[in-house]
């Protein structure tokens, strides 16, 4: 059954003080949302030497643990003053004046639109809400990059319709997509300007498969000679076989010249 | 809640509601935090600022005296405007109070520094 946290339980009550303990004092989860947290910092592609202040929406920051890789993150460039929470519901539009922003960002929150934990829920016009008042929330050429966790191909397809009906360019990035465990989603949108996505992370360059040329007789045989065994009987398969038996531990009889010596016909 | 947060916030979010802004500001308790003061960074936020918001924003949470009535023409030099700005953006905390929607007189209550902006479904379009 699935153990995705979407299926359990509303958000509000998934998420009570002891989910929330987990997610402040787990070293495992802090050091997973740390680094998608950071990846999605990387990904908005801010440019630090034009020293430009930015102000970042952190859509869904629950315990605030990714407000403090940004906090850390500007303590690097020229020491931040820190942030101020709002509560308020992702899928109803947005409380925040237009224009203000210059970028968002939000990690494993936006799946959760999609759940229909009230009757009066609608995943389509939650999603659709939710895009379109971060739309008029950020600048022209703002950047938004969510990290998320859809529970099917759908549920993506969905997002990602919903993402593009509101005005936004762009796509899904995904790292690390050879492994099932370690594969991350990022939306990344931008506001205005079409840009290229930036490159995925992967684990092992894309194996290529290259064109296989059909084997010569020639090579064919090279190739038996380096992988035959000894032939049976023979001298070298018997000193191979006693070796093995000794790593065994077994008791063997020492090498010696008479090794594998053919008894005279007499015998 | 700074009065950073204030001068962002809206409640058009709210049914039949067009502008909802400026959120009427009641306070308290409130509460000021000395943070580290940047020209650069303050004078970057200004533009997004309305400044006439901020006034009326001291004055209803009795902090008069915080920042003069009009925005500085020069205040990119003027270091002495900036702290102030500083000042009654980042360093006034409302910890305890509401904001009220001009409007529908809809109340959003803060508690613990956070304003809470949940609306029910029946209030939204």
């Amino acid at each position: 059954m699935t153990r995705r946290p979407e299926g359990v339980a509303p958000p509000e009550i998934f998420y009570n003080d002891d989910e929330a303990r987990k997610y402040t004092q787990n070293s495992r989860i802090m050091e997973i949302q740390e680094e998608m947290t950071n990846r999605c910092i990387e990904l908005l592609e801010i440019d630090d030497e034009d020293g430009e202040t930015r102000l970042v929406l952190d859509i869904g920051c629950g315990s605030g643990l990714s407000g403090e890789c940004l906090d850390e993150r500007d303590a690097a460039l020229e020491r931040e003053v820190g942030g101020d929470l709002v509560l308020a519901d992702m899928g109803e539009r947005a409380s925040i004046r237009a224009g203000t922003f210059d970028n968002a960002i939000s990690v494993s929150a936006l799946q959760w639109l999609c759940n229909k934990d009230k009757a009066a829920h609608n995943p389509i016009q939650r999603l659709s809400r939710f895009f379109t008042s971060l739309y008029a929330v950020l600048n022209t050429g703002g950047r938004a990059v969510f990290q998320f966790y859809p529970a099917d191909e759908h549920q993506k397809s969905l997002i990602m319709a919903q993402a593009t009906r509101a005005g936004f360019n762009g796509g899904v990035l995904i790292d690390f997509p050879e492994s099932k465990k370690k594969m991350k989603l990022y939306l990344v949108l931008t506001v205005g300007s079409t840009v290229s996505l930036p490159e995925a992370l992967t684990e092992a360059p894309v194996a290529t498969v290259s064109y296989a040329k059909r084997q010569t007789n020639h090579q064919r045989n090279k190739n038996d000679l380096k992988t035959r065994t000894a032939p049976k009987f023979s001298r070298e398969w018997i000193l191979e076989k006693k070796e093995r038996r000794r790593r065994q531990g077994k008791d063997v009889r020492p090498d010696t010249k008479y090794t594998a010596r053919k008894r005279s016909d007499r015998f | 809640m700074k009065l950073f947060t204030h001068n962002m916030l809206t409640s058009k979010m709210i049914k039949n509601v067009k502008v909802g802004y400026p959120l009427k500001l009641h306070a308290a308790e409130v509460k000021v935090t000395p943070s580290e003061f940047r020209s650069t960074y303050v004078s970057r936020m200004l533009p997004k600022i309305d400044w006439g918001v901020l006034y009326e924003a001291t004055q209803s949470i009795g902090q008069a005296e915080a920042i003069p009535q009009s925005l500085a023409d020069d205040y990119e030099k003027n270091e002495d405007f900036l702290r102030k700005a500083h000042h009654a953006l980042f360093e006034i905390e409302v910890i305890n109070g509401e904001m009220i929607c001009p409007e529908t007189g809809r109340k959003f209550p803060i508690k613990d520094g956070i304003p809470n902006m949940l609306v029910n479904e029946d209030e939204v379009n």
